[in-house]
């Protein structure tokens, strides 16, 4: 292979790095610091102008009248905005640059969704208005589940799950509501180490026992000894497919008729839809359940910027049982929610709700704003960009970082790497925490745990060739240095807003609250938790 | 006294019917910094190979797996507070769990200290 990125990009550091004086307000040019919102604020100042209040409380009331102040930080408005702006400048988005954090699927945030979910019309509805006055909103809900439906042959979709685990619950509830009908009462439920963690997570919190199926070397589920372990107390499985390792479970079908066969189910872990949507329908794989994460494949924003939606598309065997509420057509073309057990409706077995309402409105105009600028073809190319992208990163670094799974065919949506032949006392935390001064956010970590070392990279759909030729010539700079001993890896990163911080302190004595007031019923000082 | 070693890197010292478990020097290395341990409940009856306790590191959260069958008799009340223990004295101080056995026979199916290396070795 050439040169990486010859033509490439770079930035220019200059004298950048360790401040080489100090300056009277602490900041460094652009680089700001930022106080705590307790440290800046004082109880005498308020955002707001707020009346006093007219007439003293009600007699009955009184006894609730505080004796103390809140402590409650007190800023303005513009200290506020500023506050939390210059708190953003320390951190890293998606909207910066890439962010390949593996099997999590970050990928650009459409603006046309955010245009449609700001109509009035989505963003201003209440949950309890009357129906007939969100007959739009109800429409979007209606014409999502259509298309999760269309795009994996399955019969039925339960629209409220509010994000990927809570929609594994979901679907293991089904299964445990299948198994009451059925007056069975099998408590095993089989998950692969390729599986995501949240699966096993999920089994048990739903309260099944987890058995765990061992991997092939080659990176998938070991199928003999998958079905070694079915019978006559498995619910059923709980496969990621693509899995964890970046790669597809060709013999999904086989797992699923033997599943059947056992009289068992098959929950799949949809969270990597990207790689295979509008070209695999997980229907016609034999899939009893699946959650589709709209915060993934359909762009929605992530984590902190917004909450999630985990709908779950159900087989037939399970969608008697799926969660209320339902959007259903009347025979006027009036559109409805069907909120109680019905038996008209054919939700009369439904397990129960996973929710107070109907679920994440502004997810779902943004999901399906993205379906339908995208059209069957567009979604077809997202999964064929997504799996081309994940093996240019492949194909790029395996010659420095070991693949363990390049032998197994083209990865799917993301690339497996091993720390393995970095120099001694190096290893994949070093080249995580050297990305960050690269400008990147680092890559999934010590995942999957079936391989040593693990980094996980998903650059995604939305990533051009340009972006990734910078990505790849970062990542194989560092993978040089880490294999030479380059001992300022250690201390990496050296120029973001804070040093390697003491994830084992931070995990051993975390710091949970303010520290900067004494008196704060509750509140540990710092020499009570060891901190300094 | 002898040690046994398992596969999945735990070690137990017999003495009697009670078998003191932790994990191996090895296994400590590999996980890094141990943040907290989750021992068994006293009194839980165990078979081997079920999976007892979890211990977590920055890394990862591993199940340790009770290398015989029995009641678990005792735990190390001292990970509470101090989960460093594994590593630091992994096959002393930072030991996990005691099992009073109820099937000798399976101390069988374990290695001895120098099987163990040459398996470590293997890796």
């Amino acid at each position: 292979m050439n040169a990486p990125n010859a033509s490439g990009w770079r930035p220019s550091m200059g004298e950048a790095g360790e401040a080489k004086f100090a300056t009277s307000s602490g900041d460094y040019g652009l680089m700001l610091e930022e106080a705590l919102s307790f440290e800046l604020g004082s109880a005498d100042k308020c955002g707001v102008d707020i009346d006093e209040p007219s007439r003293a409380p009600a007699a009955g009331l009184s006894k609730f009248l505080r004796k103390s102040t809140p402590a409650l930080p007190g800023l303005t408005e513009p200290e506020t905005v500023r506050h939390y702006t210059r708190l953003s400048r320390q951190n890293y988005a998606i909207d910066l640059g890439p962010f390949p954090l593996g099997s999590c699927t970050m990928k650009h945030n459409p603006r046309l969704n955010e245009k449609m979910a700001r109509l009035p019309g989505f963003a201003d509805v209440h949950p309890m208005q009357p129906q007939t006055t969100v007959q739009g909103a109800l429409e979007v809900i209606e014409q999502l589940a259509d298309w999760l439906i269309t795009l994996t042959g399955m019969a039925s979709v339960a629209m409220s799950p509010k994000a990927g685990a809570h929609g594994e619950l979901c679907g293991l509830l089904c299964i445990r509501a299948a198994l009451d009908a059925r007056g069975e009462t099998r408590d095993v439920v089989l998950v692969p180490e390729s599986a995501h963690g949240t699966n096993p997570a999920t089994a048990a919190f739903a309260g099944f026992k987890v058995e765990s199926i061992p991997a092939t070397p080659a990176g998938r589920v070991d199928v003999a000894a998958l079905k070694a372990k079915l019978g006559p107390n498995v619910a059923g499985v709980m496969i990621t497919n693509p899995n964890t390792c970046g790669l597809f479970e060709p013999d999904m079908r086989e797992i699923a008729d033997a599943v059947h066969a056992a009289g068992g189910y098959v929950y799949c872990d949809g969270a990597n839809f990207n790689a295979i949507v509008g070209k695999v329908r997980p229907g016609d794989l034999g899939v009893d359940a699946m959650h589709i994460n709209l915060h993934k494949t359909f762009s929605t924003p992530h984590g902190g910027g917004g909450p999630g939606a985990g709908p779950v598309v159900l087989s037939e065997a399970l969608a008697p049982f799926a969660p209320l509420p339902f959007v259903t057509r009347g025979a006027d073309g009036s559109i409805h929610l069907v909120e109680e057990e019905n038996a008209a409706e054919g939700h009369a077995q439904a397990f129960g709700r996973m929710v107070a309402f109907h679920g994440q409105m502004g997810m779902f105009t943004r999901a399906l704003t993205y379906i339908l600028s995208h059209g069957a073809d567009g979604l077809r190319t997202v999964a064929e960009d997504a799996v081309l992208n994940a093996n240019y990163v492949l194909r790029s670094c395996e010659d420095l970082l070991p693949a363990p799974f390049a032998d197994s065919g083209p990865c799917m949506h993301e690339a497996l790497f091993s720390d393995a032949g970095l120099a001694e006392g190096f290893s994949t935390l070093d080249i995580a925490k050297g990305l960050i001064d690269e400008g990147f956010h680092p890559m999934t970590v010590y995942f999957p745990l079936v391989v040593k070392g693990a980094m996980l990279v998903e650059p995604t759909e939305t990533e051009s060739k340009a972006g990734l030729d910078r990505f790849i010539a970062s990542l194989r700079s560092l993978a040089e240095r880490a294999k030479a001993g380059d001992e300022s890896l250690h201390s990496a990163p050296h120029f973001a807003p804070r040093r390697r911080l003491d994830e084992t302190l931070a995990a051993r004595k975390p710091v949970l609250v303010w520290q900067g007031e004494p008196g704060i019923p509750g509140t540990p000082s710092l020499s009570e938790i060891g901190g300094s | 006294m002898t040690r046994y070693f398992s596969e999945d890197h735990e070690w137990i010292e017999v003495e009697g019917d009670l078998g003191t478990v932790g994990i191996t020097d090895y296994a400590q290395g590999q996980l890094g910094d141990i943040t907290f341990v989750e021992v068994p409940a006293e009194g839980a009856s165990v078979s081997k190979g079920d999976s007892v306790s979890v211990v977590d590191s920055v890394k990862a959260a591993s199940d340790v797996y009770t290398p015989v069958s029995g009641t678990i008799a005792a735990v190390n009340e001292a990970l509470a507070d101090q989960p460093e223990l594994v590593n630091t004295e992994a096959e002393t101080g930072g030991w996990l769990f005691r099992v009073t056995l109820s099937d000798a026979a399976e101390l069988g199916t374990l290695m001895d200290e120098a099987a163990y290396k040459s398996y470590v070795d293997s890796l």
